[in-house]
């Protein structure tokens, strides 16, 4: 590997992305956010990963002649089809795995367990699928370890099944916290949702950041898809939860919350703001992350996703940014760009 | 990279100070990264580290309060067979940390504090401090059974749950707590599956084909070698 290749600007916040008369990018525009003061860098080729909103935003706010709604947004997509993860959890106690054999258990849960969607939606009243991950294990403790004995103690049982009265004090609430350590189980479901036009972030019109950076607004709803497969995904942990004789905690949550489902943005999958695909009116990048309309600029954060199934998405950042930074090498060399 | 560029980058860094301390450093690294990390200066903003130092020099209890905080949380984990009490293992400093950390601690355990100090000489004519170990316990049980608690020690059994969790937490995340509750992970490279013995006790085991295609454990160290195309090839 050859040194000293690279030149990295750390703090610094970019505004924009400048472009020439032609459409093309030049460069950025940044706030230096020590000094905060505004810098220029140029740049051949300028390619965007601050993150599928952030990136919008930076577009959104690079407005110009040729690019009066943000930069390659004639389509008026840019921003649009924001989607998130489905997410959705429930917790078990295993009174099987009171008083547990001491052993290094940091690999197990979300590390090594997992159910990829196994069912046929063609039945269900919702399109696409979920995944569960696992939680629960012997780990090493940490704040809130220990929280909940005023409620969670009674189902500590001793050797003639008398259960441990809730709260208390002293050698015997310490000896009991001993033997639930590991004895619970949880289940977290991360599922597809659809895409849609009217789920977007904008450019906030009266509100900027402490750089004097307009900020992003974001209107999102979850459809009926979303909600019906929240509840799927509670009557699957319950059953899996019952099934291996947990005790359930907690209540199943019902329609009034949307069925547990988490608001949208919790599951921080965020993706879809600067869509790829080949027809430009209804995109904002081509196949290889690269702006329809500016042909210098490319994408690798989850701006470009389309759809994202029910995995999380960094890997398929990872994948997609490799694959355009092939591409860039090779429009470079043709002299495309 | 050599090894000395390689460290100071990890140093300016924020990476795990188990992957510094498990890649073979010299002993003079270590100690360098062990006073970098004393100073509380590691993987800190200059911002934070302001926040913290401030935090830090701050008080929030009184003697007084810090007193009533102490003997609650040797009630609460008392030394037993196995490991020390609360006091001990520093739970009265976690705690006092936490309130200045999460201020809205601050008033209901301020309050609670007050409010058994109020019970305290109602009952006994006397602080809770001063009172004898017996009267404490007396006091202690109108507000640890939050099932059969009375209505009007309800003030009570809610700041008595906030000090369980607190002390609780306290104690067995301090070093004398961990050890305690037998945790043994943190163990980069070294998992191992569930031990066969475990899964016969739940009439489990792994399956033949499960354990050939899993990483023995002798070769979790080993360093897989990529081909020209990004293959695994050994
Ligand atoms: C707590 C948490 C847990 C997650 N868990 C998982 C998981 O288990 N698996 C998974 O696949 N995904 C997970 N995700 C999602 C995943 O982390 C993100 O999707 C992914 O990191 C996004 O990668 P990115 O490169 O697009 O953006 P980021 O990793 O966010 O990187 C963007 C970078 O751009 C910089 N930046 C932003 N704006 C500007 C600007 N204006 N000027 C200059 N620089 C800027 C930021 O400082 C940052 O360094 C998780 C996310 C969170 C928050």
């Amino acid at each position: 590997m050859q040194k000293g290749k690279v030149e990295l600007y750390t703090d610094a916040m970019v505004r924009e992305v400048l472009t020439d008369e032609k459409g093309m990018a030049t460069g950025v525009l940044y706030i230096d956010k020590k000094d905060m003061k505004e810098y220029k860098i140029g740049a051949k080729v300028v390619v965007l990963a601050a993150s599928a909103c952030e990136t919008a935003r930076i577009m959104l706010n690079s407005k110009s002649k040729l690019h009066p709604n943000g930069l390659s947004n004639s389509s008026g997509v840019l921003g649009r089809y924001l989607h998130d993860s489905t997410g959705t959890d429930r917790m078990g106690f295993m009174p099987e795995l009171v008083d547990r054999t001491r052993y290094n258990e940091d690999g197990v849960g979300g590390l090594h367990v997992y159910s990829p969607w196994w069912l046929d939606n063609k039945k269900l009243n919702f399109p696409r699928g979920y995944h569960i991950e696992y939680w629960g294990g012997m780990g090493m403790p940490s704040y809130g370890f220990g929280f909940g004995m005023d409620t969670m103690r009674k189902y500590i049982t001793d050797e003639v099944g008398n259960p441990s009265p809730n709260g208390g004090y002293g050698p015997a609430l310490k000896n009991d916290i001993r033997r639930m350590y590991g004895s619970m189980i949880g289940m977290s479901g991360r599922g597809e949702s659809i895409p849609q036009y009217d789920n977007y972030c904008d450019i906030d019109p009266e509100t900027v950041d402490k750089f004097g950076i307009p900020v992003l607004r974001f209107h999102y709803n979850w459809t009926k898809h979303e909600v019906n497969q929240a509840k799927h995904m509670h009557e699957t942990f319950e059953e899996i939860l019952t099934g291996m004789g947990a005790v359930l905690l907690g209540k199943k949550p019902d329609e009034t919350t949307q069925n547990g489902l988490a608001a949208p943005g919790r599951i921080i999958h965020e993706v879809g703001t600067s869509r790829m695909g080949d027809d430009p009116k209804t995109s904002v990048l081509n196949k290889y992350a690269q702006a329809h309309e500016c042909k210098n600029l490319f994408v690798t954060d989850a701006g470009s996703f389309v759809s994202q199934a029910d995995k999380n998405p960094t890997w398929t950042i990872l994948a997609l940014s490799w694959r355009t930074s092939e591409y860039i090498i090779d429009q470079l060399k043709k002299q495309n760009i | 990279m050599d090894r000395r560029e390689n460290i100071k980058v990890l140093l300016a860094g924020t990476v795990a100070t188990g992957f510094l301390i498990s890649s073979g450093c010299a002993p003079d690294d270590i100690k360098k990264s062990e006073s970098i990390i004393a100073a509380g200066l590691y993987g800190r903003t200059p911002k934070e580290i302001e926040v913290d130092s401030k935090l830090m020099a701050d008080t929030f209890f009184s003697d007084h309060e810090k007193k009533i905080v102490s003997l609650i949380s040797e009630i609460i984990i008392p030394k037993d067979d196995v490991s020390i009490g609360a006091t001990e293992a520093g739970v009265t400093d976690f705690i006092e940390f936490m309130v200045k950390d999460y201020p809205k601690f601050q008033l209901p355990i301020r309050g609670g504090l007050m409010w058994l100090e109020n019970l305290s000489w109602a009952t006994f004519d006397n602080s809770f401090v001063v009172i004898t170990p017996e009267q404490r316990i007396i006091l202690v049980d109108k507000i640890a059974w939050p099932d059969t608690a009375e209505e009007d020690m309800l003030y009570g059994v809610k700041f008595f749950n906030l000090m369980r969790n607190l002390v609780c937490t306290g104690f067995f995340t301090s070093k004398e707590g961990i050890k305690d509750i037998g945790y043994v992970g943190n163990r980069p490279n070294q998992w191992d599956g569930v031990p066969a013995e475990v899964l016969k006790k739940h009439g489990l085991s792994y399956d033949e084909k499960t354990l050939k295609e899993c990483l023995k454990i002798e070769d979790q160290h080993k360093i897989v070698q990529w081909g020209e195309k990004g293959n695994i090839i050994g």
